[in-house]
């Protein structure tokens, strides 16, 4: 009877994910890090998660704020030598992060996305002023004032738009199907 | 004429990237492309969704690619993130069949199937390998007369492999350019990230990365930018007085979209292109050709 | 005649046993027509095991033998010879593999234990029609062709030659010495690598029994291990090579400057130049792309000839020696020999294509080669280190693992680069003892005699070892002390922090990879290459230095990348081989080989152009095909291409093949 680590069980749930199967790959080499613009701000670097993942570091790992850093911008990806889909590893753990309820406090990044998200789930497209408007009263209604010029400037140049876009209902009620049959089947994994 | 279907993406639709969309229609219909928009299309979902829910995520672009796939032609968007979102679908269904399974599943909850069959291409892609310099050059009216303009890629069109350009070298912008007859300025950080959505959420970080490329294109020479991507547009344009708040600096510099460029060296109307809706007026770089 | 069939099933300790119920095969097996003994062993191969065969042989009056192991590649030879000794023709033994076939690749008991028996089964049925067949013996000329003159070529063809043989030594470039005449020291004992390679290269010159060709390639090869032909073509030097005394006078007087293949791009040669200060042979040769007057001769012209007639108005002279002759031609020189050596080595990895490395782009950034031409005093930079502007740097990195160990390019481990990192470190403490010299790596491997030892001097020696593997270069200053600088970015994995290392100069270890032409130099020797695009070699552990090709050998980095002691001993290895062969004489030919039943060829020729290994020939008088059974493999593309069913394949006839089948089948 085989015994299974803290380690294993964690690694096995991110291999599980799409693109996280790489992280059994890794050589510890830095590269991802070093590629990263925004490696400074993260608590924990790219490479340094996977370690503290493979080391069993699971609530550790989960609360970071290294993936909520993450800009998508696939440098990593493309330098990794050992062909380590490190951008899909990132949202790997940024999806078990919110699954265990363990996304970090603190950076906004998770209420940005849950925010967007919640956007699409209802009208299936994005309106973005009401997305950016109830972001900033989610989150911190100070900083709203902030971003009055910025959007004001949008305004005059005719790139906000009040309306939404909206699917069709027949459109809407598709897509919610197919989206609440996904959550009920869980991850990718 | 060439028929594509047209994955235009929020932004580029009703967002505040309209103007890419208005330029992108004009310019293709002067190059004889026929973007007929896909119906009732949903959002990609873009790195928030693929960020929280994955399974989802590949949900709803596999719902757009399912609804593509029945018209049997290439599915062609201007946004970059929608490129690189919608792209990832198609391999990972193809190389996860656990994957698969789930979205085939859920897929069918909407009554829907997708068989991988849509190849996803990305506007300027279309655009110079489709078409050609040399076609687009042919319709050049108003030549740019070496114009130094910055080609400014981002992250998502040309990364992760496979993409139609270099990842970290990209040339598809800047030959374009020298089609138009403009003056393409190379600089380090064309295909560097500028933030993208993180600007609303981590500000700080993103108006340095866009402090950077600023930096960087205006030290070799530009004198506006291009570029293929909504979000970087709004990033650059939107927020380049912010940056100057920010850091002391005094960056002047319009940001089109690549198509607009395209127009003005077509000759095609103002309105069509939506200058107006540059927030670093472009009429004082673009006066001349207009 | 009756069949009296032993078989003997195999345990392979667990291999087979483990996923395999050998007991029950062998009852199996037992019950078969015509077989008279069925056993089982733990290790058939083992000396008990090869007994249990003679001896039953003996006793039961065998004539037959199956034993059902591993691949016939691994132990049909032990088996066979078991049999002959017991006094059974070899070629009355057959082999079933229920290992790599069958145990070593399924999982379920029960379905591998049927296939075993199937596998048995089928090797009974086809041993029933096997016939006594005898090996024939062909003489071994006792010449060795050795291709590639770097240090792996020059031990194989030294060792050799000194054991009284002849040896033609085959070399692309003007000169012997290959990479190794390049470098400046060597690790771990700091030897400078000229001074340990140029006494060898001279012996090699002055070797009675070594015949050397330089600017030479060989064209083609045929024939078969112990008689091969071969056709060298011995490219024009425009030098006669018996009069040139090596003075240089004619490289000083040449006009025509180019790049230096030598110095890798960073120092200049001339036109007509002698390679190198103590090449071998050291005398002149004239590149025809370069020179102006062989250019212009196509064209009709009759332009420049300095290094001939000499410049009259300064008082200078040609050639004082007539050694000049721009009328010389290309010239095939036909040899046979027994053995072949194929010792071509490596190229290095072009690191322009990682474009975030800036090699190409920046000024000051080099490969290791490079560098080596830097540092060595007789380089361009007379071995100092020197930025492109001529100043000193005050601070180094050093890359390791460029184009090595990267999905993107070579998978690989290059093995020689951390020494050799360590090495320019020691190199850049001793020269520029002010600079800071900086190693970025991701693992030391320093497996070596001498070669740990070697890292922890350096440790002493005050090099920083940064464990992070560079993500880029760049050029772009982020603060006051980054301005001018070449930044390395990487991650210190040890600190956990991203680092920005501004520096004069980057050297870069770039990865051994295979050279440009391998793909032709393998079709030329019959020569396998392995995924990673170097030569195959017989067996990766056992059998490090033989081929699939009789005859020909394959040694150092053409093999796999490896340092010299390696590769020193692996051309020890080959000679010793060759060696061997020639010592004994003679060589075992196969005898399952095709043969042609004369009587039923109709002459079409099918199978003449057929034969990969130009094994057969027309007779014209007879109007028959006849087959060289000692080049013939025994393939059977003849077999099977002959619409006359005249040829058949000896150990492998329709009856046998059938038979196998039918075994495997009910």
């Amino acid at each position: 009877m085989e015994k299974r680590t803290r380690a294993d069980t964690f690694i096995e749930e991110i291999s599980a994910i799409p693109g996280g199967e790489g992280i059994r790959l890794c050589i510890q080499c830095g590269t991802c890090t070093a590629s990263c613009p925004n490696a400074d701000r993260m608590d924990h670097t790219p490479s340094q998660l996977i370690a503290m993942a493979r080391a069993g570091m699971k609530e550790e790992v989960l609360s970071s704020n290294a993936m909520w850093h993450c800009l998508s911008c696939y440098l990593c990806t493309v330098r990794c030598p050992r062909g380590i889909k490190q951008t899909d590893l990132m949202h790997a753990l940024e999806c078990l992060a919110v699954r265990e309820g363990s996304s970090s406090g603190r950076t906004l990044t998770p209420a940005m996305y849950r925010s967007f998200n919640d956007f699409v789930y209802s009208l299936g497209s994005l309106p973005e002023f009401g997305f950016m408007t109830w972001f900033y009263m989610l989150t911190n209604p100070l900083r709203a004032f902030r971003m009055i010029p910025v959007a004001l400037s949008l305004l005059r140049h005719g790139r906000l738009s009040i309306k939404a876009r909206r699917l069709t209902p027949e459109g809407t009620n598709q897509l919610k199907a197919i989206l609440d049959k996904a959550e009920s089947l869980g991850g990718a994994s | 004429m060439r028929y594509y279907t047209y994955f235009p993406g929020c932004s580029s639709s009703e967002g505040g990237a309209k103007a890419y969309g208005w330029s992108a229609k004009a310019v293709s219909k002067a190059l004889d492309v026929e973007l007929i928009e896909l119906d009732d299309w949903n959002c990609c979902g873009s790195t928030p969704y693929s960020s929280v829910e994955e399974l989802a995520s590949f949900c709803l672009s596999a719902r757009n690619l399912a609804m593509a796939e029945k018209r049997g032609l290439d599915l062609v968007t201007p946004c970059s993130s929608c490129y690189v979102i919608l792209n990832r679908t198609n391999s990972h269904l193809k190389e996860y069949p656990q994957l698969k399974a789930k979205v085939d599943e859920a897929m069918a909850a909407g009554g829907l199937e997708y068989h991988g069959t849509v190849r996803v291409r990305h506007l300027l892609d279309v655009f110079v390998n489709d078409i050609g310099y040399d076609e687009i050059n042919s319709k050049v009216k108003i030549n740019l007369g070496g114009l130094k303009v910055a080609p400014y890629y981002g992250c998502q069109m040309v990364r992760p492999r496979p993409s139609f350009d270099h990842p970290e070298f990209p040339q598809s912008l800047d030959k374009l350019v020298a089609s138009l007859g403009g003056e393409p300025v190379p600089f380090p950080l064309k295909s560097r990230c500028c933030g993208g959505s993180l600007i609303i959420s981590e500000e700080a970080l993103a108006l340095e990365l866009i402090a950077k490329i600023f930096d960087s294109a205006l030290s070799n020479g530009a004198e506006c930018l291009i570029t293929p991507c909504p979000l970087c547009q709004t990033n650059l344009d939107a927020y380049q007085r912010r940056v100057n708040q920010k850091f002391k600096t005094n960056f002047n510099l319009p940001v089109l979209f690549f198509t607009q460029l395209m127009g003005v060296a077509f000759g095609l109307s103002d309105e069509d292109l939506g200058l107006k809706t540059c927030i670093v007026p472009a009429e004082r770089v673009l006066a001349k050709y207009l | 005649m009756e069949r009296r069939i032993g078989v003997y099933i195999c345990h392979c300790g667990s291999n087979i046993a483990g996923t395999v119920d050998c007991e029950k095969v062998t009852e199996f097996a037992r019950g078969l027509d015509s077989v008279v003994v069925a056993r089982d062993y733990k290790y058939m191969c083992s000396d008990p095991g090869q007994n249990l065969i003679k001896d039953d042989i003996k006793e039961h009056g065998l004539n037959r033998v199956v034993v059902a192991s591993c691949s016939p590649r691994m132990h049909e030879p032990t088996f066979r010879h078991a049999c002959q000794d017991a006094g059974l023709n070899q070629y009355l033994f057959e082999m079933a593999n229920i290992r790599e076939h069958c145990s070593w690749v399924h999982e379920d008991k029960g379905m591998a234990t049927e296939k075993a028996k199937a596998l048995v089964n089928a090797a009974v049925r086809r041993v029933y029609y096997h016939e006594p067949l005898e090996t024939k013996e062909v003489p071994v000329n006792p010449n060795v062709l050795v291709v590639g003159g770097g240090i792996a070529g020059i031990q194989a063809a030294l060792e050799v030659a000194d054991s009284g043989h002849q040896v033609y030594l085959v070399e692309k470039d003007p000169s012997i010495g290959g990479h190794m005449a390049m470098f400046d020291k060597t690790f771990p004992t700091l030897d400078c690598a000229a001074c340990i390679l140029t006494p060898k290269m001279t012996t090699i010159g002055q070797h009675p029994y070594i015949q050397l060709m330089t600017c030479s390639e060989v064209e083609d090869v045929s024939g078969y291990v112990g008689n091969f032909k071969v056709k060298i073509r011995k490219r024009a030097k425009y030098i006669d090579e018996d009069k040139c005394t090596g003075c240089g006078q004619c490289q000083e007087l040449c006009p025509i400057s180019v790049p230096s293949e030598f110095d890798c791009g960073l120092g200049k040669r001339k036109a007509i130049y002698i390679p190198f200060p103590y090449a071998v042979p050291n005398k002149a040769v004239i590149d025809p792309v370069k020179c102006s007057h062989l250019k212009g001769l196509a064209e009709g012209k009759d332009v420049c000839r300095i290094c001939e007639k000499g410049i009259e108005k300064k008082g200078l002279p040609g050639c004082e020696a007539d050694a000049i002759d721009f009328k010389q031609k290309d010239e095939i020189v036909e040899v046979e020999v027994g053995n072949i050596i194929v010792a071509t080595g490596f190229q290095q990895f072009d690191p322009s294509v990682i474009y975030q490395y800036g090699y190409g782009r920046y000024d000051n950034v080099f490969t290791g080669l490079e560098f080596e031409r830097m540092s060595n005093a007789s380089g361009p930079t007379n071995g100092e280190v020197l930025l492109a502007d001529g100043r000193k740097p005050e601070s180094i990195a050093i890359l390791h693992c460029v184009g090595s160990r990267d999905e993107n390019y070579h998978k690989y481990c290059s093995r020689v680069c951390c020494m050799y990192s360590l090495k320019y470190s020691h190199l850049l403490r001793e020269k520029v003892p002010e600079a800071a010299a900086y190693q970025l790596y991701i693992d030391m491997r320093c497996a070596g005699s001498g070669y740990e030892e070697f890292y922890e001097r350096l440790q002493e020696e005050g090099v920083n070892f940064v464990r992070g593997r560079a993500g880029e270069i760049t050029n772009i200053a982020e603060r006051p002390e980054e301005e001018g600088k070449l930044i390395v970015i990487c991650e210190d994995t040890l600190v956990r922090r991203k680092r920005r290392i501004p520096v004069d100069m980057v050297i870069m270890s770039c990865a051994l990879e295979p050279r440009a032409d391998a793909d032709q130099i393998a079709k030329t020797f019959s020569l396998s290459r392995k995924a990673d695009g170097f030569f195959l070699e017989k067996h990766p552990k056992l059998d490090p230095v033989a081929t699939m090709t009789d005859g020909v050998f394959v040694v150092g980095c053409c093999q796999s990348p490896k340092d010299i002691p390696d590769t020193v001993a692996q051309a020890s290895a080959a000679a010793c081989r060759a060696l061997a062969m020639i010592s004994k004489g003679k060589v075992e030919i196969e005898a399952a080989i095709a043969v042609v039943d004369e009587e039923l060829c109709a002459g079409c020729k099918i199978c003449v152009d057929l034969c990969p290994y130009k094994a057969i020939s027309f007779d014209e008088e007879k109007k028959v095909s006849h087959i060289n059974e000692a080049v013939c493999k025994g393939c059977g593309v003849c077999v099977a291409a002959c619409p006359s069913g005249a040829i058949s394949g000896r150990h492998f006839t329709t009856e046998q093949i059938m038979a196998e089948i039918e075994g495997v089948l009910v």
